[in-house]
């Protein structure tokens, strides 16, 4: 077991309220672990600490052994991609140099820019000539698989993504579901990946984080949750995602 | 062109022709960078506005002065010195304040003024007493030219004889008449207040309007009453009469000429010779002359004995005239527009980040544009560096163009989704990179509307710049505001309404090259 990204005693409030208690969490290397729970439960804070979006108010988080701090989270940024529901690419900005952004920023060669672009449309599935369009001219899943190749562009140990199927259609989400959880599988990417689907959580997650209330509730599998619940609210989340078969 | 400043520099004697060669040689060298051309600029104006050779006369904003001015010139010309006339500058605090910071070397002054309002003292002084005062402020006084021409009352004739007035003291037993009175007059120390509490006089409905606008209200009977100067050439064209000022209330206002001790002993003793040279009924007819013809150079010819028409201005036509104010006008327009660029934007980039200083870069720029255009190139003529110069008038344009480009800039900033932000920030750009690879392109539709909106904004009041003598289309609108002459007002107006068009539909061009194309999907 090797631990990539360590959080021990992270919290945060927001004015008075807090949004996560002392919270300790482990995300294990290539595998994906799911945060889930209700709306405001703190799981996409505990996101946002990661990547120093927020500053949390007490804890360490270390990454690869070392700790975050102001002066290396620019550096550790670049070995972290970010997904967020709606994408996050920036409309002036064709889907080519929204990819490329941060590696020609960085002075890439060009060489190497086009190669890898090759690999991760061959990855995505995307078309080459939807390379040259602009985000408005893009269906949703279409964005998202721009937003997932500008994130696994300088092949990040971590890949982070706040919800990034949760604005698009079922039939879409599906195939997306799929794509991503075969590329999960072919990089061995090390995912921490926030859903408030359980469906998506149990397909998805080798681990499963459930949080309410700006704590962690209860860690394990979708069997451990379902057979083993810590907690009633546990058995509660749980039976509240019905399946179609019961209605 | 009046370069107003630079042929008033020392040893580098820049001209029209010049300034218009070295600017085309600017824009030649463009490769060079636009910020090497600003600099160039910026560094001729610096050169241009140096220092003074020619005599500058100046002249206040109504025909008499102008044709004194004239007629000063005339004069020193005459006697082998070069000078030039710059008309119009405004009131007498700019003349004052103009004199004394050496923008102008002299200008055409009533000696009442000098008392009331330069010297500030409620008594009657003699020439002596007046010339002994000035001596501190290093001006020096010609002795009176030879005519006295005091404020007066002017009514219409045929009103004045249905009422039986005759004395501004019968005006007590006609509280409805109405006066529409000079903004100078009404705040005059020996004005409106003390005349009015003087005679005891009723009159509540009073009004404030421009002088040559007072006479076309006065003649269509928008107001009964107005002040005049008793030379005024007005008031035999309009058949108005002056009401006797029985209570002997208004002071002398003999002509004279103010002048700079500095100035060189022949310029004085040229100015001299005009000592009593001009009577009452002379200088009415050469003000009627000025109106009529419209022409000030030939009224002041006509003072010399000399009114050939060949004389008169030296033929430039109307279409010479239209480019010279046409280009002054842009440069007016364009050099404080690149200032309020250069300035606003990184302002509201500050600002766009909210807090103390957000607040108070808005507060400042908003409070900028509340200030009254007038009154702003008013507060700026006293301040060292600016004087009645091309420099006031783009200054104040600059923090004119603030505003909306500051307001647009920020809101532009402000209006990008929280999501796109920190998307920015989670890719590790660094904040510089942030701000000229993402937060700037996507808020440039809002900071090219604010621009567009100071550059239309600029056209129209760069029209004001006139007022201190900067030039530009106001020049025309400002002669024909005097004149009473529309045709005159619209030969500036139109050309600077088309300006602003024009402004406008080349920055719809220019939305096409600068907004990115995603943006306008």
């Amino acid at each position: 077991m090797s631990a990539l990204v360590q959080l021990v005693d992270v919290s945060k409030r927001y004015g008075g309220a807090p949004a996560l208690h002392s919270t300790n969490l482990t995300v294990e290397r290539s595998k994906t672990t799911v945060l889930i729970g209700p709306s405001g439960c703190g799981k996409s804070t505990l996101l946002r600490v990661i990547i120093g979006l927020t500053a949390p108010d007490s804890g360490t988080i270390s990454f690869d052994g070392s700790q975050i701090t102001q002066a290396n989270i620019d550096a550790l940024r670049h070995r972290i991609g970010y997904v967020i529901q709606e994408g996050g690419l920036f409309p002036h900005l064709t889907a080519r140099a929204n990819i490329l952004l941060v590696a020609r920023h960085l002075g890439k060669s060009p060489e190497e820019m086009r190669k890898r672009l090759v690999e991760l449309c061959e990855l995505t599935r995307f078309s080459n000539n939807l390379l040259s369009r602009f985000p408005i001219e893009l269906s949703g899943g279409q964005r998202q698989r721009v937003s997932l190749m500008r994130a696994l562009m300088l092949s990040p140990e971590l890949l982070l993504l706040d919800e990034p199927l949760g604005a698009l259609d079922p039939l879409v989400r599906a195939s997306l579901q799929k794509d991503l959880k075969e590329i999960f599988a072919r990089l061995r990417q090390t995912a921490l990946l926030v859903t408030h689907d359980l469906a998506e959580a149990a397909y998805f997650g080798d681990g499963i984080v459930l949080m309410n209330g700006g704590r962690i509730v209860q860690q394990g599998s979708i069997n451990d949750l379902r057979e083993r619940p810590v907690d009633p609210f546990v058995s509660e989340f749980i039976n509240a995602q019905r399946t179609l078969a019961e209605i | 062109m009046i370069w107003c400043c630079a042929s008033r520099n020392d040893g580098f004697p820049v001209r029209q022709s010049d300034g218009l060669v070295r600017w085309r040689a600017v824009k030649k060298t463009r490769r060079l960078g636009s910020r090497r051309s600003l600099i160039a600029v910026l560094l001729f104006l610096g050169v241009a506005c140096a220092h003074a050779q020619p005599i500058v006369i100046g002249s206040k904003k109504f025909t008499e002065s102008y044709v004194l001015g004239e007629i000063a010139k005339h004069t020193l010309n005459d006697a082998g010195i070069s000078a030039e006339h710059r008309q119009g500058m405004g009131g007498t605090i700019i003349l004052w304040q103009a004199l004394q910071g050496g923008q102008i070397d002299a200008y055409p002054e009533y000696t009442g003024t000098i008392v009331q309002e330069v010297l500030k003292t409620e008594r009657a002084l003699s020439l002596n007493e007046i010339r002994d005062a000035l001596t501190k402020f290093g001006v020096g006084i010609t002795e009176p030219l030879g005519f006295n021409n005091t404020y007066a009352l002017v009514m219409r004739r045929s009103e004045a004889q249905r009422l039986g007035l005759r004395t501004i003291s019968d005006l007590r037993n006609h509280p409805e008449l109405k006066f529409g009175l000079t903004h100078e007059f009404l705040d005059r120390r020996d004005g409106w207040q003390p005349l009015r509490a003087r005679y005891a006089l009723p009159q509540q409905n009073v009004i404030g309007i421009e002088h040559a606008l007072g006479y076309s209200a006065l003649a269509s009977g928008s107001i009964d009453v107005k002040d005049a100067y008793s030379t005024d050439a007005k008031i035999g064209e309009y058949d108005l009469i002056t009401l006797e000022d029985d209570l002997q209330f208004f002071p002398r206002y003999d002509a004279v000429f103010l002048y700079r001790l500095a100035l060189p002993a022949p310029a004085v003793a040229a100015l001299r010779k005009l000592q009593g040279a001009l009577d009452e009924k002379r200088m009415i007819r050469l003000n009627a002359e000025a109106e009529r013809t419209k022409n000030y150079t030939r009224a002041a010819n006509l003072f010399f004995g000399d009114d050939r028409a060949s004389t008169m201005a030296p033929g430039e036509t109307f279409f010479h005239k239209l480019k010279r104010w046409t280009l002054r006008h842009l440069e007016l327009a364009g050099i404080s527009l690149v200032l309020s660029v250069i300035v606003g934007v990184p302002l509201g980039i500050l600002a766009s980040r909210g807090g103390t200083i957000g607040q108070a870069i808005l507060g400042f720029a908003g409070v900028m544009q509340t200030i009254p255009s007038l009154a702003l190139l008013a507060l700026l003529v006293p301040l060292p560096f600016f004087g009645i110069s091309v420099r006031t008038a783009i200054a104040a344009l600059f923090l004119y163009g603030l505003l909306p480009i500051v307001r647009n800039t920020a809101t532009g900033l402000q209006d990008i989704p929280r999501a796109l932000r920190e998307s920015a920030i989670a890719l590790g750009l660094r904040p510089m990179a942030r701000l000229w690879q993402i937060y700037l392109p996507m808020a440039s539709r809002s900071i090219l509307a604010g621009i567009k909106t100071s550059a239309v904004i600029n056209i129209g009041t760069a029209t004001l710049a006139a007022l201190i003598g900067a030039g530009g289309l106001g020049e025309p609108i400002l002669s024909g505001l005097n004149l009473n002459d529309h045709a005159t007002i619209l030969q500036g107006a139109i050309p600077a309404a088309l300006l602003a068009l024009l402004v406008q539909w080349l920055f719809d061009l220019l939305d096409r090259v600068v907004i990115p194309k995603g943006l306008r999907l």
